[in-house]
């Protein structure tokens, strides 16, 4: 039986040094050549080979990881199945996945790779039951789904975009059943603006599915400043428990330390870096590329700066880093001193929101934390009511139904026949549907006679 | 009182109409001894509403019923006034071909293909009863208390079951256009277990020609280019007559407004449901009120007659409210009508009581077709009937159904559409309710379907091996055009006279036949290679399929996808209460209506895409247990 090729995280979200990419399909191979670079030439069954993941639009690298194609049907559901090991990281494995689902595979359901397995032979009978259960879970699951209140807000924007596509649906219809009514015909552009304006409506809502992300995920704050400036010690008290080790040495903080925390119910991805400053250390040195590589990835800087001494060159370095970035200041270890001014800081970075704190009297904290919950909500990293893209799954079908109007708009520019441009709006249509969980296909003709005098 | 024996036969079919025709000759055609039953024979393949054949939708079930072997198109082809190819502004999928027909010349007609067919006989006389033996029919009596025994029926029933027509405040029981009704079939059906409920339908008035002014009107004629419905004709002749178009206006909607209170639609007489895509002119100047006028077409009803129908105007308003309101019409003035407009009502089943090859779920044998199952039209009641002359032929001959996917045929669809999802009105095709129009068109009907109807005994041998000429005549066609290339020198000047860009290299014919600009007749301009003689049908599809290759190609690939769960067997003895993990809602619909597959049962509301998983599961393990 032939099946589409489906990628899921295969690992648990938020655990664990390495996570895993798991794709299963025929097409399975096909997508890993596209978006892994082996450092050897080939791809071998069975095989693991390391290399790099690269996005084939911009040859960027994304990651580096280890992965193994096995041909099926000797693998867990008996098709070709591609597991691409990767770091742990949330990031990490959600680029890599985005990166397959790109390139040709979908989504998988809860427990697909489960059923698939056991529809093809692959588990035995007493593990059918699971199966069912895990299908089971997914169902009960979409009710609950329907109670959050962003949700809420993300299915009536969606049902909008529904309404509209049901329009043009309808205006389509009437025109290709009903050739010989005395109804208005649709013109080209008329369509094309009608199914612009919708493709604007789904493109706003993937516009929001990065800050959609932020809920979904974390907020992603990183912690910068010159080495023993106390940044260890501002991610133990937001984390309100020792994990970073804490010394008085400089560079001690050898690796980038990520750590899920929750700020007034704002889930924060806390990343504390390496000190960034030059070193002949190896191990710190891997450290500082990957506190760059965090840092590039924030959405929030909180710059650390030792108030009880003048500003040094490493710090101008770290602040020229910032560049338009978000950044809260900390002038910290006010109980040493007070030497650096915050006027200094605004003329350096103007728009900081600089906060005098001494992290281990647990001064100033949460100033910090008011500042945060403010950016969130506040607008300045993202608007509440923007946060409605949370889930792999929705952004998908959002992509689809963008592309399929994309479609259907080059099918109206050169003026294809309605019945093609129709099969791709209603695709549009459906991907939608698929969203909400409303599948009818039935309201599309029942419109069309409430809408239109049609008949003998 | 005793009934006495009077023949047997194979297969009984009970109702003459276009279901009725079509189940009949499929049935004789495929071997079986067949008797078909009309009230009255006048009634052979009638129309007792609209003159026309085909339409968007419709013309593609013609075409199909043509492909399998069936008669319509042959009879239309014979018989019809004026032929029109619609919606040729839109692409080739939803291109469907129109044919005004002449009604008295299409009864005769078919009436005659009817007596010289072999193993076929035809009679006048009511059925009242239904011959059932152990959940099985076994034959029929009529209202002369004879019996006929058969191994299967067939009911193609239409309004003439239980049939009431109304004008006005006036109701009387009747059949369709002032045709005795069959009244007591109903009785036994019930008896028998089988559910029946109500459905309307209506009809517009009859008026003299002589008696319209077509100055005021404006003419509508048929194509330029005639076109066959049926793949076994090339040419068909010209067209004999035109048509009208006039307006209603204001003063046509006061006069219905002001009488509403007199229609049998809102008095309340009629519990029938009616269909919306056919709905009365009250119904619609209520409806629809500000719109300010609504189009009618004047259409000839025959040759041999001067009576016209008023298409865009039934009703069930008293007779002098239709004479009002039909005289405030541009060239209506002055208008005679010899049939008044009607409503009728009549007995069906719901669809979902049957199976796909259309027997019912409660009476082993028993096959059912045209409005009778819920449908609307001549075309979707001619599909059922060939079907369920088809599937009645095979199972009395002990084979396997023949049923049509919807990625295969409108039949399919429209079968599909009636068994799974069942229906609230008289149900209608349309070219939106199939999945894969693109591929599903009226061109390609012979290539998609006269080899099944070949394979069961069907379609004749000279309608295949036409087939089998067309195919091998498109494939080496486009072959050809494929591998002659030219250099731009050779082409750019023929490019430019059609309006379309040159070329900078090399390009084969079928890449220039590609551009919307430019038809296969065209091509014949540079064509220097021995250019073949084709037939309309075959240039037809040889454009269609070079132009839309791309497009088409990825609803194959679709269709393929859908494919996988419509070969999923489902057997039809399962308990659904039975099965771990599905809702209970899903379980209670499943137990109802027995899909056959699980894709079939992917399409009953109520069933969730979780549902349709457990299912998997649930026949994995099961196969698994049996080895």
């Amino acid at each position: 039986m032939r099946e589409d090729t489906i990628a899921a995280i295969a690992t648990a979200a938020g655990e664990g040094g390495i996570g895993i990419v798991r794709i299963s399909g025929e097409n399975a191979l096909d997508i890993l050549k596209k978006i892994f670079e082996p450092a050897s030439k080939s791809i071998k069954n069975r095989m693991l080979s390391y290399g790099h993941i690269i996005n084939p639009e911009n040859g960027k690298i994304i990651d580096e990881v280890m992965s193994v194609y096995m041909k099926g049907p000797h693998s867990y559901t008996a098709e070709d199945v591609v597991e691409i090991q990767c770091h742990g990281s949330s990031v990490s494995l959600r680029k890599i996945l985005e990166l397959a689902l790109k390139n040709g595979a979908r989504l998988a359901e809860r427990g697909e790779f489960t059923k698939r397995a056991f529809l093809n032979g692959r588990l035995d009978l007493s593990q059918a039951e699971a199966v069912i259960d895990l299908i089971k879970a997914k169902t009960d699951r979409t009710f609950d789904v329907a109670m959050n209140q962003l949700e809420g807000i993300f299915s009536d924007r969606i049902r909008k975009i529904r309404e509209n596509l049901v329009d043009i649906l309808v205006n389509l219809t009437v025109n290709i059943d009903y050739p010989d009514e005395d109804i208005e015909e649709i013109t080209y552009e008329k369509l094309e603006a009608d199914i612009y304006s919708v493709e604007r409506n789904i493109r706003k809502l993937l516009d929001t599915a990065d800050t959609g992300r932020i809920i979904r995920e974390g907020l992603r704050v990183s912690i910068v400043g010159k080495p023993n400036v106390g940044k260890s010690s501002l991610m133990n008290a937001l984390i309100g428990q020792s994990r970073a080790i804490v010394t008085d040495i400089p560079g001690t903080t050898r690796d980038t330390i990520e750590e899920s925390i929750s700020i007034r119910n704002i889930p924060v991805v806390l990343t504390d870096t390496a000190g960034i400053h030059s070193t002949d250390d190896l191990i710190e040195q891997i450290g500082i590329e990957k506190s760059k590589e965090a840092f590039n990835n924030s959405d929030l800087v909180i710059l650390m700066i030792d108030a009880s001494s003048a500003l040094e060159e490493e710090d101008f370095e770290i602040i020229r880093h910032t560049g338009d970035r978000r950044v809260i200041v900390l002038l910290n270890k006010q109980d040493k001193g007070s030497e650096v001014h915050k006027d200094e800081i605004h003329i350096k970075i103007p728009g900081a929101v600089v906060i005098e704190s001494s992290v281990t009297q647990g001064d100033g904290i949460s100033r910090l934390e008011d500042e945060i919950e403010n950016m969130v909500y506040g607008g300045q990293v993202s608007q509440g009511e923007n946060l409605l893209v949370t889930n792999v799954r929705h952004k998908n079908l959002l992509e689809e139904g963008k592309k399929c109007l994309e479609d259907a708009l080059e099918m109206v520019r050169i003026r294809e026949p309605l019945e093609f441009i129709e099969i791709d709006v209603n695709r549009c249509y459906e991907a939608m549907g698929e969203i909400i969980g409303e599948t009818a296909t039935s309201d599309i003709i029942d419109k069309v006679f409430e809408r239109f005098c049609l008949g003998k | 009182m005793e009934n006495i024996f009077m023949d047997k036969y194979d297969i009984i079919v009970v109702g003459a109409g276009h279901a009725g025709c079509e189940a009949a000759l499929a049935a004789a055609r495929m071997g079986k001894k067949t008797l078909m039953f009309s009230i009255n024979l006048e009634a052979i393949a009638m129309m007792p509403c609209n003159p026309s054949i085909g339409g968007t939708g419709k013309g593609h079930l013609v075409r199909e019923i043509d492909a399998m072997g069936g008669e319509m198109g042959i009879n239309i082809d014979k018989t019809f006034l004026q032929s029109k190819m619609l919606n040729t502004a839109k692409g080739p999928a939803v291109h469907s071909l129109r044919a005004q027909a002449d009604k008295n010349r299409y009864h005769v007609e078919m009436k005659k293909t009817i007596e010289t067919t072999a193993n076929l006989d035809m009679k006048q006389g009511e059925v009242v009863e239904l011959i059932v033996e152990e959940g099985r029919v076994k034959g029929v009596i009529t209202k002369t208390n004879t019996r006929y025994d058969a191994e299967a029926v067939i009911l193609a029933t239409g309004t003439f079951l239980g049939g009431k027509i109304f004008i006005g405040s006036s109701a009387f029981e009747s059949g369709p256009n002032g045709l005795a009704p069959a009244k007591q079939l109903s009785d036994s059906l019930r008896k028998n277990g089988i559910m029946l409920r109500r459905f309307k339908t209506g009809t517009p008035a009859r008026c003299l020609g002589s008696s319209l002014d077509y100055s005021k009107m404006q003419e509508q004629k048929g194509d330029e280019k005639t076109v066959p419905f049926s793949f076994m004709n090339d040419e068909i002749g010209e067209n004999k007559v035109p048509c009208w178009l006039t307006y209603t206006n204001e003063e046509t909607h006061k006069v219905i407004r002001e009488n509403f209170h007199r229609s049998a639609l809102f008095g309340g007489q009629i519990e029938g449901i009616g269909p919306r895509y056919c709905p009365s002119i009250e119904d619609k100047v209520n409806r629809f009120a500000d719109k300010e006028r609504h189009q009618l077409f004047i259409e000839p009803e025959g040759l041999d007659t001067d009576e016209m129908y008023i298409q865009g105007m039934s009703s069930s308003l008293p007779e002098d409210v239709q004479r009002d309101f039909y005289k405030t019409i541009p060239g209506l003035e002055n208008l005679r009508i010899v049939r008044p407009a009607y409503a009728i009502e009549y007995d069906c089943i719901d669809p979902q009581d049957l199976k796909l090859n259309l027997e019912s779920r409660k009476i082993e044998n028993l096959f059912c077709a045209g409005q009778f199952n819920g449908s609307s039209g001549y075309e979707e009641a001619a599909a059922q009937g060939l079907m369920a002359g088809i599937n009645a032929a095979l199972k009395i001959s002990g084979k396997k159904p023949l049923v049509l996917g919807r990625n295969e045929a409108y039949i399919g669809v429209l079968i599909d559409d009636l068994v799974t999802k069942g229906t609230n009105e008289p149900y209608r095709i349309m070219t939106s309710r199939a999945e894969y129009r693109l591929v599903l068109r009226q061109d390609n009907a012979d290539l998609r379907l006269t080899e099944k109807g070949y394979e069961i005994g069907l379609a004749s041998k000279e309608r295949y091996e036409r087939y089998l000429r067309k195919k091998e005549n498109v494939e080496k066609e486009s072959a050809r055009l494929t591998e002659t290339t030219f250099a731009p020198g050779e082409v750019n000047d023929f490019l430019k006279n059609h309006g379309t860009s040159p070329v900078q290299g090399r390009v084969s014919m079928a890449e220039l036949l590609k551009r919307p600009q430019i038809s296969y007749s065209d091509l014949a301009e540079i064509d220097n290679d021995s250019r073949p003689q084709l037939s309309y049908h075959e240039v037809t599809q040889l454009e269609v399929q070079i132009k839309y290759e791309g497009y088409i190609q990825k609803q194959l690939t679709q269709i393929e996808r859908f494919r996988r769960l419509e070969d999923k067997a489902l057997p039809q003895d399962m308990n659904y209460d039975c099965v771990e993990g599905l809702r209970i809602e899903a379980a209670q619909k499943l137990n109802q209506l027995r899909p056959e597959s699980v894709g079939q049962a992917s399409r009953i509301s109520g069933v969730s895409p979780a549902d349709i998983n457990v299912l998997l599961v649930y026949l994995e393990k099961k196969r698994r247990s049996k080895n």
